[in-house]
């Protein structure tokens, strides 16, 4: 029997809040290493959302943004969705490669750094959680498309969709400076794996 | 200016001419729609899952191909649509992320379609026109004065049904 969103109790989604945190620290680490640049980070905001509220989030169905989608393997399965506005992806790329870029044109040059920074964030993101959990986890390689807001999150709402009528997301800020990315990660355990997840932080 | 009418995702709704319904940025999700050539009623529906009876919490008609395009045919005939008049254009269900190892879930688009055409054919509701499958997210507008399907996207033109 799979546990879905509306089922989750305060103190099962404070555990979620809890993994995003430690998992955007990690993140934040490892991106601060590969810039060589401090990065400090917002707490982290777990929100659960009705489907028709999801592309708000990022301003609208038809906004432009990318995702960067994973699949996890191991003791549970699942996906990993990352997604940034065009703004922030931007942002992050000049960050990496050391330029000043006003423009907001991707090449495939930004895209190919935007999935090494989606590969080290939902690396760190997903060691966290199999420290904390004891679960054997592994992520596959990721897969970038950037379209339509509601187009993307098509993705992760029908992966939760399965199960009930709300997503739950971890919004994290991530700032250098004075450039503030902000990416949202959905974290999407498949229909049984959420309980094994639940079970193994001690919460059911 | 005819009103635009929203269609949000697991969601349908209806109008009578000169009503324009649209969905925006649908992905994977298939948005279907029926319009009667007769007396011009329309209707869509966004589904983002196949089937109702594979999943457990099914209380939402409008989420899934087999009875959202149902329940969207009983609702144009209680507003006076003449069933044998309806017809049907779908556009959508496309796989936003590529793998190598296409899973179930990652077909989900193409089961979408698939599922879509088989309802539509068991309601007898003749499919007139398509626009599926890609990769790459569509905003549709369904005009109910004429039944054109105005079909938008970013990068792959627009395209009229």
């Amino acid at each position: 029997m799979g546990i879905s969103l509306d089922d989750l109790n305060s103190l099962q989604i404070d555990v979620m809040r809890e993994i995003g945190n430690i998992g955007a620290g990690n993140a934040a680490t490892a991106l601060s290493k590969m810039i060589s640049k401090r990065i400090d980070m917002d707490v982290p905001k777990v929100n659960i959302l009705e489907f028709r509220n999801v592309a708000e989030l990022v301003g609208g169905p038809e906004v432009e943004v990318i995702g960067i989608y994973f699949k996890v393997n191991g003791d549970i399965t699942g996906s990993i969705m990352f997604l940034l506005d065009k703004k922030s992806a931007k942002l992050l790329t000049n960050l990496l490669m050391s330029r000043i870029d006003e423009g907001d044109s991707l090449d495939e040059m930004d895209f190919s750094a935007l999935q090494e920074v989606g590969n080290i964030l939902s690396g760190s993101y997903l060691s966290s959680l199999a420290t904390l959990t004891g679960l054997n986890l592994a992520v596959s390689v990721p897969s970038l498309a950037m379209d339509m807001a509601g187009a993307i999150l098509s993705v992760p709402v029908i992966l939760f969709g399965q199960v009930g009528d709300k997503v739950m997301l971890i919004e994290t800020d991530f700032s250098e400076g004075t450039n503030h990315v902000k990416g949202n990660f959905f974290l999407i355990p498949d229909e049984d794996s959420f309980e094994i997840l639940l079970r193994s932080l001690g919460v059911i | 200016m005819a009103d635009l009418i929203k269609v949000g995702m697991a969601d349908m709704n209806t109008a009578y001419s000169p009503g324009v319904l649209t969905t925006l940025g649908l992905g994977s999700c298939v948005g279907i729609c029926l319009y009667d050539t007769s007396t011009k009623i329309s209707g869509m529906v966004h589904v983002m899952l196949p089937n109702s009876t594979q999943i457990k919490n099914n209380s939402n008609v409008a989420k899934f191909a087999d009875t959202g395009i149902a329940k969207l045919m009983d609702d144009m005939i209680r507003m006076g649509a003449k069933r044998s008049k309806v017809v049907s254009k779908i556009a959508g269900g496309s796989q936003m992320f590529n793998f190598s190892d296409a899973s179930d879930i990652m077909r989900i688009g193409a089961r979408n379609v698939t599922a879509s055409k088989e309802t539509l054919k068991l309601l007898n509701i003749p499919l007139v026109a398509e626009d599926t499958g890609g990769n790459y997210g569509r905003t549709i507008e369904l005009y109910s004065e004429t039944g054109i399907l105005l079909i938008k996207t970013i990068g792959y033109g627009m395209k009229q049904l």
